[in-house]
């Protein structure tokens, strides 16, 4: 039961039960090509439905099989051993490391982000804009493995300076403390992953930006306004949605990235208080390294963590759309 | 450079401003002071002078302009100064990314490189290539977009020319919510059906029909968003000329926005080439070539990397290849992406009105 074949037997005998809008839209559908061609296209779109079915359940199955045998808390545990007997496995460790190196590059990409787009937009020459703006794009096709190869190769050996300045200045608090080993910590993860995103969140920020009505900025400026209050009250509050949905695609993208982590981390089982130690996991990254020795068993844990992993980004990409939605409203009402 | 001669005389109407040249001055300015503080303390770091240089900037020129202009000038600055301070922390990164690739990819990249495969080389050793994974990718992507683009395109026509009511509104909600399926997920549904369920082995197709999941999603939103440029007149005099729906939709509003659809496809492919967690779990790698995608695993350009870095063993041969074949990568993205750009300038003044 392959994609292709699905698609291809579904669609023809599934003119399907058609709700009555449906009906009214396909009223001119009496030639058989009308009603076959109504067929192919409705069948496509139940394809994907089908498809989202699939993977939740699947996903679930195989899951539920792991879950079913583990013998420590899935939720708790800071064990991965699936193999072993009795399996004991859980993703508390990998719960933390994903959510810190996500935060770390939220905190950093964010800022860095919206200071680009308005870069491009409101400060920079019109011709460097444009050409900054295409820069980016191209960036944001640059694979993730080639992030992580210039990661491991070039950037963790030049972290040195700002880790041992973190240390020396602020390692009291603990959570920058470093013991001198190579930088392929979390911090460095939430570097690069911050880089990343970075193209993403700077595209959609600059493509809001661009649609401020130009009247507000100019009543702005008329009333007296320097550039940056013109900024403040007229394209800040107009792109405020914009820029929310651009982080939540751009942390959707870092908490799902997977080889950048897995080349940069140097991965444990366990939660240090330093960002700076190397250690402790992502939910991607692990499922890439524990892959290639995994059994059976293995496999079905690490499908178990994917399945979390799925149910976190579907809960973000669900939230962005929320904001989204009402910010519509309001800002439908003002207009 | 005393304020007093800085300052003009202030008029009635407008505030005191700060004569253009003023900006470049305080940046020499920091910049001297940045120097001879850093050579002063015994500092060697070119960062640690530049940081230093940049602080004194913004804060000389909030300070000085307080002064003269009034704290709004003053903040209008320091915003500047901030959005170019953004600008540049980001620029040195992602240059140094292009850079460095290009710079130690071409070390190897020749025409050798691209007409061999890694078979008979040792992964220390120098020498070998990425015919294998060109292969690889090329058969991969190519099978990914023979399934995607089909149910992709006829996505995005029942959504635009058929779709109402609630399958529609479920439809483009899923659609949606499928753009953000990470890639080692969409990876883990077919492993666990595929391989786990079925007991199918590792093959090309496999990572293809994982690639696909990722693709259909990207086709459906560039189709219907080209499907909804087409002027309605088109279709409404298709329609009264008593074409049947399906060859309007065939010979008239597909034929009108295939220039736009192509872009997508091709941006599309783009995107699912550089993905490698999928192809890690469905696909392996081998270093040798494999022309059937249906049997047995297969290399590809991410893997191929991925590889070479990891049995490198610190080997500089093995990295220089990776490097190559991430040069290789990349370009084969830019070529896919310049092309689509092309073709969506050639064709726009057709769709247009």
């Amino acid at each position: 039961m392959d994609i292709t074949t699905q698609q291809t037997t579904a669609p023809p005998t599934a003119p399907g039960p058609a709700a009555p809008a449906d009906k009214r839209a396909a009223r001119g559908a009496t030639r058989p090509g009308d009603r076959i061609f109504l067929g192919l296209s409705r069948g496509s779109g139940i394809f994907v439905l089908v498809l989202m079915a699939a993977i939740a359940a699947f996903l679930t199955y195989r899951a539920s099989i792991a879950i079913g045998k583990n013998e420590a808390n899935f939720f708790t545990s800071f064990e991965w051993n699936p193999s072993g007997v009795p399996p004991e496995f859980g993703i508390a460790v990998l719960v933390f490391g994903t959510v810190v190196s996500s935060v770390i590059a939220m905190v950093i990409a964010v800022p860095v982000s919206v200071g680009i787009a308005l870069f491009i937009t409101h400060y920079a020459p019109r011709r460097l804009g444009g050409l900054i703006g295409y820069v980016v794009d191209l960036l944001a096709a640059v694979p993730s493995i080639v992030y992580g190869l210039w990661g491991v190769l070039v950037l963790v050996p030049h972290m040195g300076g700002l880790y041992s300045w973190l240390d020396e200045y602020l390692g009291w608090t603990g959570v920058f403390a470093w013991e001198g080993g190579p930088a392929r910590s979390l911090l460095t993860v939430g570097i690069l992953l911050a880089l990343m995103i970075l193209p993403i969140i700077t595209n959609v920020s600059r493509e809001v930006f661009r649609q401020v009505p130009r009247m507000h900025e100019e009543a702005a400026l008329a009333l007296g306004a320097t550039r940056w209050e013109v900024i403040r009250m007229s394209v800040l509050p107009f792109g405020r949605s914009g820029v929310i949905s651009a982080s939540m695609l751009g942390l959707g993208r870092a908490l799902g990235e997977t080889m950048a982590v897995a080349m940069v981390l140097s991965p444990s089982f366990d939660i240090g208080a330093s960002l700076l130690d190397p250690g402790g996991g992502t939910f991607a990254q692990n499922i890439a390294s524990k892959f290639n020795e995994a059994t059976v068993m293995g496999q079905d844990a690490l499908i178990a963590s994917g399945m979390v992993l799925f149910v976190i980004t579907l809960l973000v990409n669900g939230a962005a759309r929320l904001i989204i939605a009402r910010r519509k409203e309001y800002s439908g009402a003002n207009a | 450079m005393s304020h007093a001669t800085l300052l003009p005389k202030p008029s009635s109407l407008r505030g005191a401003t700060l004569p253009k040249w003023f900006s470049s001055a305080v940046a020499a300015g920091s910049v001297a002071l940045g120097l001879g503080i850093s050579s002063a303390a015994g500092l060697h770091s070119d960062i640690q002078w530049g940081l230093i240089a940049a602080v004194l900037f913004v804060v000389l020129s909030y300070g000085i302009s307080a002064k003269v202009e009034g704290s709004r000038q003053a903040k209008d600055r320091t915003a500047t100064s901030l959005v170019w301070v953004a600008f540049l922390l980001a620029v040195v990164p992602l240059a140094s990314l292009i850079w460095e690739t290009v710079e130690r990819g071409v070390k190897v990249l020749d025409v050798y490189f691209l007409t061999h495969s890694m078979g008979v080389v040792a992964d220390t050793e120098p020498g070998g290539g990425i015919y294998h994974a060109i292969l690889g990718t090329l058969e991969q992507v190519g099978l990914a977009a023979l399934i995607s683009v089909p149910v992709g395109v006829l996505t995005a026509i029942y959504l635009v020319e058929y779709g109402r009511g609630r399958l529609a509104k479920a439809v483009t909600f899923f659609v949606d919510v499928m753009t953000g399926i990470p890639s080692i997920v969409a990876g883990l549904f077919i492993l666990s059906l595929w391989v786990l369920i079925l007991k199918m082995g590792p093959s090309g197709f496999a990572g293809s029909m994982a690639l696909s999941i990722l693709m259909i999603p990207i086709v459906v939103r560039s189709t219907e968003e080209m499907l909804k440029l087409v002027p309605n007149e088109l279709r409404e005099a298709s329609l009264a000329l008593g074409v049947p729906k399906w060859r309007t939709i065939l010979k008239v509003v597909l034929p009108t926005s295939v220039g736009g659809i192509t872009t997508g496809v091709m941006l599309a492919v783009a995107r699912i080439t550089g993905e490698t967690a999928p192809v890690l779990l469905l696909v392996w790698v081998t270093n040798y070539i494999n022309t059937n995608p249906f049997k047995d695993p297969q290399a590809s350009l991410p893997m191929y990397i991925y590889l070479q870095y990891m049995n490198s063993a610190g080997s500089g041969a093995a990295y220089d290849r990776a490097w190559a074949a991430a040069l290789t990568l990349i370009a084969f993205i830019m070529i896919l992406n310049l092309v689509a750009q092309g073709i969506a300038r050639w064709k726009a003044p057709k769709t247009g009105r």
